[in-house]
Order: structure tokens, then C-alpha cells, then sequence
């Protein structure tokens, strides 16, 4: 029988919520070909995430638990997923387009022989030769393209909140483990330190308004700042986003960064001030419940696709309005 | 040390940022039609401006290589105007529409033919297919140490430390030289490049340019995406209502906005 596989990531010893999605996916595939759907997860220990998964109804979970897996690093996580790959050999594997997606995916694709199609928003089979078909936006968004897929092992990246998550199912898959040799010297990087970031979730904003390089310098970022604190007394969770020429003229940090490249959102307000709305950011916010842009430039693209434009210096709009709303609101 | 030879990868390809009305399927052909002129793609200019710098750090050879069926040398000379000693093109018929492990194929074969080098360097993603492979892909070719989304690099004793980004903030890693590298936008842009430095590249020699059989790819080495279908995608456009007059009433009128949403 075919195997449709899952890379399941772990986060903070538990299940990445990305793994429900791919679950999601994956049932659609093999709902319709009958195929075996299996998760592989990987770590020191995880024989926790490994039950939670199983909660979720697929045929088998496979987990391999390594001390120098404890940690994501690319060069091992690659010689113990090709072991696996070479033992389970599955005709389909997902994983998500994450970090973790993006650097193994191509790096594994070429050890197995296979071909990798990245960042899909769908998945369907073909009738005609039972080959895996993945959905991609392309050119920043500007098409659509299905690729299908070639190799043994047909691999794609899916990218989040994109598939329903699946909801808990027959529990009872069994749970195996997969051994892997493995050692040091495979590793050719060696992390010198990992500095954490105080970093932005703008995926769980109710709010967000966003800057570009229409600002002219970091402190139209502040004027922004004391916007988010004026709408927080009414809006909840309200936070400071960015294109990515913002990020490029080093004023914000490249997490606050909406867009392909960066977070992909759909907060119930999106506000962007001197934002153009290059393809590549308006597929990051364009799903947003309210869109509201200010501008200088009429004909720039930001305002397709906005509910409510003001034509205007930001300089001039954005105090008038702080000031409004701290009367109002 | 000796000084760095640097090899970095860029992709001629329309403007990316094109705006949306420039921009139209060709369902037929498979083809996206961009009405604008060609660039280099971004992030290859953020990884060239990262060659640059180093090189002018500690002195060495910056090459770049470019494939394509057919390559815009007024395009692509902007890499020599920007500081780059050193431009190929790498040529063909058959270099068109190439999936992601062909261009890698095609790119080792011609960095063999180069044959020393401390650094590969490659943008995060084309912004043309933005599929985000071949990097590194060329550096599991290669037999290369692969450092993914670097925001900075330097070089030291022979090894190679970079800043990557990952999802915590971001690690520094250190791999010896000779090592892959692909580069994101947090390196920095592209330097300015004057009109006249422009216009001397411009009239400056030949420009070398290998065709598959000069670097010994052959055709059954190399496959075209394998596309099903292209198509436009769901329109996004609203109905974008203006909040007209003076700022202080146009930020009257969105607070009613705001009002209204609460
Ligand atoms: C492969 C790829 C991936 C990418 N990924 C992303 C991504 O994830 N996110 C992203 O954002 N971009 C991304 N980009 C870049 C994208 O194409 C654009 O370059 C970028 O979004 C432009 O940023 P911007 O709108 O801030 O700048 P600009 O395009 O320069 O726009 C600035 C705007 O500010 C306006 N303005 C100027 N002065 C004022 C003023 N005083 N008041 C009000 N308005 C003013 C101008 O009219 C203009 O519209 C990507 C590009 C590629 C090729
Ligand atoms: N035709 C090409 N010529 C030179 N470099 C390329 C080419 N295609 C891709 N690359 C390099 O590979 C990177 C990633 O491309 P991709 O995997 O197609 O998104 C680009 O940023 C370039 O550095």
C-alpha cells in the first residue's frame, strides 16, 4: 500500500498546531486513494507528541528520539529523515513551509532523487496518472500554478492556515520507532549561539497597522506605535506590522515583516500607511476583514484592495487621528 | 588568509513588482506575462551586495553567474557597476522554464568549470517562481556545508560566520570554507550605483557566456517544470471608499470607521 507521510514538528515538547493542518491535508489525499497516512516525529523524546498525534486518527505514527536530535539542526534532522524515508519509503511527504520546511525540503529532495514543489495552497491527485498535484501562487501572487509533482517520493511544503485542521479521529494508530544512526561529525555547522528576539505573533493581532517605506525613517514607526496603543483601549490585541522595505532600511526587526517572505495574516482590521501594496505584500494581508490605507499616491496599488483610503501625508493624518481617537474611543 | 573567491548566483527575471495591471496569464503557454523591464531578482541583489562588502573587507574575486536561454547583458552588468570583478553568462536554447534541480544542475556544472571558490552565494528565493530550492539544492550538488537565510556574513581563519534567522530570533553558526550560503533581505540593499559608473559598465568588454555543451550538461540532465495548468488568481480587489477633505476631517471620518468596526 502507498503511504501518504508527515513531517510533524515539534514546539515547546508539543504538537505543532502546523501538524493538525498537514493532518487536514493529508486526510484529503488519502480519504480519496485509500492510502496509509502516517506522521514521523522527531526530537530527544517524544514519545508525548507522538500519543497526542496518534489522538488525531492517523494509520501509524513513527518517531525517532536521538539526544542530538533534542534541537532542530539541519544536517542531522536530514540524515535521520533520509534513513526514515529510505525504510518507510512514502510516496507522498508533506511537510510545512516553515524554517524547519524550507531548509530540509530542496537539501532532501536531492538526496532522495526526488522533486519538491514549495509553499502549496492545495493538494489534489491526478486522475489521469495518480501523480500528486500541488497548488502554488507564483510571481508574488500574480498566478496560480499547479506543478505536478515528479520523483519516487513526491514531496511538497504546504503553507499555514491555508487546510482546515483535522479534528481529533479513531485514535489507534500505532506508535513505532524508527532507530537512526547518526553522530557528531555529520553536523558541518556549529551554533555558536541562538539569540532570542522579542518577537512579534502578528497572527494574533484583532489589529494591525503596518508601516513601509513611505514613513521616510524609524520615527514614523513611533507615530505608528502611539497609533496601536490609541486603538488598544478598544480593539484588544493591536500590534505594529511592516513591508519589507521597511525591514530592508533596517527599521523594524524582519518578524514584524507581512507578506511572502514574512508573517501572512488576517487580522480583522489591517491599516497600512505608506505601503504601495506590492503583490508580495498584499498576499501576506489581503484576507484582512477591514483593509484601510493611507497614501499620497491614488493610483498606488494598496488602494485596489482597500475598504477605506485617505489620500494624504501620513505626517498629517496619522497625529490627527491619535488625537481623535483619544477623544472618542 | 588568502583572498576570498566568491561565486554568487543571479537570476535575470521582470520586475517582480511590477504593479497588477502589468501583469497577465497566458494560460495556453503556461507563461506569466509581465509588461516590465528585467531585473535582477531582489534577493540576489541583497546576496550581491553581501559579496561585495565582503570582498571589500578582505580583498578577493567576486563572479557572477547567471543562466537563461536568453540573458540581457545591460541587465545583468549592473552586478559589475555595483563592484562584482567578473560577469558569466550561462547560455541556451534548452535553459528555459528549468525546475528547480535542473538550474542547480546547470550552475554546479559551470562553478566546477570555474572550479575554486571559498563561497557560493544564492538569493533566498527567485521572485519570479518563488520556489526557494535551488540555493540549496547547489549546495547538496556541491558537497557543501548549507547555511540557509543569512542576515550577515563574515569570514575569519577560514571559516565562514553567518547570522540566520530562525524562528526564535536568530543563530549564529560557523562552517568552514568552501560553504553555500543563501542570502535573505536583512543584509541590506544593493548599494547606489551613479548613472555614469552605470553607463562606463555599459561600454565596458564582452561579456563571456557558456552555452550547456561548453560546461557539459546534457539535454537528458535537464527537465522544464512540469506545469498542469496556470491561472489567474481570485480577484482581490474591493471597492475602496475615500475618505475625502482636510486631514483633521479625514481622520474624523476614519474614527467613525473605527468606531463603526468596534
Ligand atoms: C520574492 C519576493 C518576496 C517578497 N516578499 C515580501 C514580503 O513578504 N513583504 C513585503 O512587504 N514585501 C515583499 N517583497 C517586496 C515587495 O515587492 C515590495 O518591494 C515592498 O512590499 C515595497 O514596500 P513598500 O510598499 O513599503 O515600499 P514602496 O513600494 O516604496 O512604497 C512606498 C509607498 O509610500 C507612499 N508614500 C511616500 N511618502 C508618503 C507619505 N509621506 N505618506 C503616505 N504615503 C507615502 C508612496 O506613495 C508609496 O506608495 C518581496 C519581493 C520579492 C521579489
Ligand atoms: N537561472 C538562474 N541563474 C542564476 N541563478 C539562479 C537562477 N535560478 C535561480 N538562481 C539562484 O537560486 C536562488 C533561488 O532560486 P529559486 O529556487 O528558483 O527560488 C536565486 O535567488 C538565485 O540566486
Amino acid at each position: 500500500m502507498k503511504e501518504v507521510l508527515i513531517l510533524g514538528e515539534v514546539k515547546d515538547a508539543s504538537l505543532d498546531p502546523r501538524i493538525l493542518e498537514l493532518l487536514g491535508a493529508g486526510k484529503k489525499l488519502t480519504e480519496a486513494s485509500g492510502d496509509k497516512l502516517s506522521v514521523l516525529l522527531m526530537g530527544d523524546r517524544v514519545e508525548d507528541v507522538a500519543e497526542a498525534a496518534a489522538s488525531y486518527g492517523p494509520d501509524s505514527v513513527y518517531k525517532i528520539e536521538h539526544p542530538l536530535l533534542e534541537r532542530f539542526n539541519a544536517d542531522l534532522w536530514l540524515a535521520a529523515l533520509e534513513q526514515a524515508c529510505a525504510e518507510i519509503k512514502p510516496s507522498i511527504l508533506l511537510m510545512s513551509h516553515s524554517f524547519i520546511g524550507m531548509e530540509l525540503g530542496p537539501r532532501l529532495a536531492y538526496r532522495l532523487d526526488s522533486r519538491l514543489t514549495t509553499d502549496c495552497i492545495d493538494l489534489t491527485i491526478d486522475s489521469e496518472d495518480g501523480r500528486l498535484l500541488g497548488t502554488k501562487p507564483v510571481s508574488g501572487g500574480n498566478a496560480i500554478c499547479v506543478f505536478k509533482c515528479a520523483g519516487q517520493t513526491q514531496m511538497v511544503t504546504v503553507r499555514g492556515n491555508v487546510f482546515p485542521p483535522a479534528e481529533s479521529g479513531n485514535a489507534g494508530g500505532a506508535i513505532a520507532s524508527i532507530n537512526v544512526t547518526i553522530d557528531k561529525s555529520m553536523s558541518r555547522l556549529e551554533s555558536l549561539e541562538i539569540v532570542e528576539e522579542d518577537t512579534v505573533a502578528l497572527d494574533k493581532a484583532n489589529v494591525v497597522i503596518s508601516g513601509g517605506a513611505g514613513l521616510g525613517d524609524e520615527d514614523g514607526f513611533e507615530m505608528l506605535e502611539e497609533l496601536a496603543e490609541a486603538l488598544g483601549k478598544s480593539f484588544g490585541s493591536v500590534m505594529v506590522g511592516c513591508s519589507r522595505m521597511a525591514v530592508d532600511k533596517g527599521w523594524m526587526s524582519s518578524d514584524h515583516q507581512i507578506g511572502l517572505t514574512g508573517t501572512i495574516i488576517a487580522p480583522d482590521i489591517y491599516v497600512a500607511v505608506g505601503i504601495s501594496g506590492a503583490i508580495q505584500h498584499l498576499v501576506g494581508m489581503v484576507h484582512s476583514k477591514k483593509i484601510i490605507a493611507i497614501n499620497t499616491d491614488p493610483s498606488c496599488n494598496i488602494f485596489k484592495v482597500a475598504d477605506y483610503g485617505i489620500v494624504e501625508d501620513f505626517e498629517q493624518v496619522v497625529p490627527a487621528l491619535i488625537k481623535r481617537l483619544e477623544e472618542v474611543l | 588568509m588568502t583572498e576570498l573567491n566568491i561565486i554568487i548566483c543571479v537570476k535575470q527575471i521582470p520586475d517582480p513588482e511590477a504593479p497588477l495591471s502589468d501583469v497577465s496569464i497566458d494560460a495556453e503557454n503556461l507563461e506569466v506575462v509581465v509588461d516590465a523591464p528585467q531585473v535582477i531578482s531582489p534577493f540576489d541583489e541583497n546576496a550581491l551586495e553581501a559579496a561585495i562588502q565582503l570582498k571589500e573587507e578582505l580583498d578577493g574575486k567576486v563572479t557572477v553567474l547567471s543562466m537563461g536561454k536568453k540573458l540581457s547583458d545591460s541587465v545583468l552588468r549592473k552586478a559589475l557597476a555595483a563592484g562584482a570583478d567578473e560577469l558569466i553568462l550561462l547560455e541556451d536554447n534548452g535553459f528555459e522554464k528549468l525546475d528547480s534541480h535542473s538550474t542547480a544542475t546547470v550552475l554546479a556544472a559551470a562553478i566546477k568549470k570555474i572550479g575554486s571558490f571559498d563561497l557560493v552565494l544564492a538569493g533566498r528565493q527567485a521572485g519570479d517562481w518563488d520556489s526557494g530550492q535551488v540555493g540549496l539544492i547547489l549546495g547538496e550538488m556541491l558537497g557543501l556545508p548549507c547555511i540557509s537565510l543569512a542576515r550577515e556574513i563574515t569570514v575569519e581563519d577560514g571559516s565562514v560566520i553567518v547570522k540566520k534567522t530562525v524562528p526564535e530570533g536568530y543563530e549564529r553558526v560557523k562552517a568552514k570554507l568552501p560553504a553555500l550560503i543563501t542570502v535573505s533581505n536583512e543584509v541590506g540593499e544593493l548599494r547606489y550605483i551613479s548613472r555614469t559608473r552605470m553607463l562606463k559598465m555599459m561600454r565596458g568588454g564582452d561579456i563571456p557566456a557558456w552555452t550547456a555543451e561548453e560546461i557539459g550538461v546534457s539535454d537528458d540532465a535537464i527537465e522544464k517544470m512540469n506545469i498542469a495548468s496556470l491561472t489567474t488568481p481570485p480577484d482581490m480587489t474591493r471597492d475602496c471608499q475615500f475618505l475625502e477633505g482636510s486631514p483633521d476631517q479625514q481622520a474624523a471620518a476614519l474614527v467613525d470607521v473605527f468606531v463603526s468596526l468596534r
